[in-house]
């Protein structure tokens, strides 16, 4: 079975984005450019959405394309599934 | 490949050579629709602006409606007025004359019923259809294309694969002297300051800002959060969190040129290159914009999938989801999801877009200009006063 892969787009990301869904435990090959390394799921997480690729501290900068896409609202580890329940806009604080 | 148009009387090139017929008011709709009746080829460009409008909006509503006469692809319109609306036929059809096209305009008060519009109308229409039948295809340069942007149903793929691969393929364009928009404001809300950084001078980097924070004023005026109004739930089902992270995405259409202007909505630019204009992320109202501001093709990237057409202008559907790729088959027109598996790289895909786009100006129908729909919702800024 082909290992699930996901996609780094910026070298300062903090997160990868899924292209196959996968169950807890699966290792997930990071792909950016030509390089890639391996990161160990801990959720289930489902096609499209993202992982985290290293511990994100509560209140920290979620970063993907090289910016910031939203600040977490809870400590993320390592392989965690980043979705609308750990991540929140900054215009939500900002309006 | 060398590319083709129809050469109109003030310069510019059609790639389509349409005949409309143009309400100055949605109450002459039912006219319109009737007279398409007698001829199904015509364009009828229906909408429900026109009356009881004032100030800016109606300034805007009278920008996009003589901008869509005005369009390239049209080689001839029909403006169909009632008589009393606050933006008269004969005013629009005067304005859209300064391209020296075929207009006519037809009032129907000035009529004895639906009965007597009718023949008159069609004696009109039939003039045009005549002349646009004897109407060729000349030879013709990339600078005379100008191509709209809108990404609809976004979802992973979109960001990370059709939307660069979209704007690999503006970037083609521009270099070779051609010009691309691209809009939807809600979608710059996140991303402005990367935009910014691209402008060609502080007053466009200026009105930029100006634009996403009345676009944010706009929303909370009206009780509602930018998120919740522009993050759809079939964007969180397909992966997108924020509306920073839909816009860092949306952006990458546009490609990697100096942005030479930010237009107001349904405003034609006056130069070549790259625009942003200010325009909503809703699909009819943004297509609609592009159409006011002489877009002759328009290039729509799209991950969960979108059926929309335009009346206008053929429009070209591109998408890195496989899944839609597979399940509206009958709708897309560009399968980048070869970028996603690896397969092909990001350059290559881009460039099948360029390749698609120029065959789409020589005259190669696209899916959802085959299956022949598409409308025209022009952006209404104001509550109706009337």
């Amino acid at each position: 079975m082909d290992v699930p892969k996901a996609i780094m787009i910026e070298q300062k990301d903090n997160v990868a984005t899924l292209l196959s869904g996968i169950e807890e435990g699966s290792q997930v090959q990071i792909e950016i450019g030509e390089r890639n390394f391996t990161v160990q799921a801990i959720d289930q997480i489902p096609y499209g959405h993202k992982i985290a690729l290293k511990d994100i501290i509560k209140g920290e900068e979620v970063i993907k394309y090289g910016e910031v896409i939203g600040r977490s609202t809870d400590h993320i580890k390592e392989g965690s599934h980043v979705h609308i329940h750990n991540i929140k806009s900054l215009s939500l604080g900002n309006l | 490949m060398k590319i083709s148009g129809y050469l109109r009387p003030d310069g510019s090139i059609g790639f389509r050579n349409h005949i409309a017929i143009l309400p100055s008011v949605g109450c002459a709709n039912d006219v319109v629709v009737r007279l398409g009746r007698m001829y199904p080829d015509v364009r009828l460009l229906s909408h429900r602006q026109g009356c009881s409008q004032v100030g800016p909006d109606n300034d805007q509503t009278t920008r996009a409606l003589v901008g869509l006469g005005k369009n390239p692809n049209i080689a001839g319109v029909l403006v169909v007025g009632l008589g009393c609306e606050t933006i008269p036929a004969e005013y629009l059809a005067q304005e859209i004359s300064k391209t020296k096209k075929m207009v006519d305009y037809l009032v129907f008060n000035d009529e004895e019923g639906l009965m007597a519009a009718l023949p008159k109308g069609a004696k009109m229409l039939d003039r045009m259809l005549h002349e646009t039948s004897k109407m060729k295809r000349v030879p013709c340069e990339l600078e005379q294309l100008t191509v709209g942007l809108k990404c609809g149903l976004s979802d992973t793929t979109s960001g990370i694969a059709s939307n660069p691969a979209t704007g690999i393929a503006a970037d083609r364009v521009i270099e070779s002297g051609g010009t691309v928009i691209f809009g939807e404001t809600p979608e710059l809300i996140g991303a402005e300051s990367i935009m910014a950084k691209r402008a060609a001078s502080r007053e466009i980097e200026e009105k930029l800002y100006r634009v996403a924070d009345e676009c944010k004023e706009r929303v909370k005026t009206s009780g509602g959060d930018i998120q919740a109004a522009n993050v759809a739930p079939g964007n969180i089902e397909g992966g997108i969190t924020t509306i920073e992270e839909k816009s860092l995405g949306s952006i990458k259409k546009g490609g990697g040129t100096t942005l030479q202007g930010v237009l107001d909505y349904g405003e034609i630019p006056g130069d070549k290159g790259l625009f942003f204009m200010d325009s909503p992320g809703r699909t009819p109202e943004a297509l609609t914009g592009f159409n006011a501001a002489g877009a002759q093709v328009l290039i729509f990237p799209t991950g969960g999938g979108s059926p929309a057409g335009s009346l206008i202008s053929p429009v070209i559907k591109v998408t890195a989801n496989s899944k839609t790729a597979q399940r509206l088959r009958g709708h897309i027109d560009v399968d980048v999801s070869t970028v996603i598996s690896g397969e092909e790289q990001l350059v290559k895909a881009g460039d099948r877009i360029f390749q698609k786009l120029l065959q789409v100006a020589n005259g190669e129908q696209t899916k959802s200009e085959t299956l022949g729909y598409g409308s025209i919702s022009i952006w209404n800024i104001s509550p109706l006063c009337g």
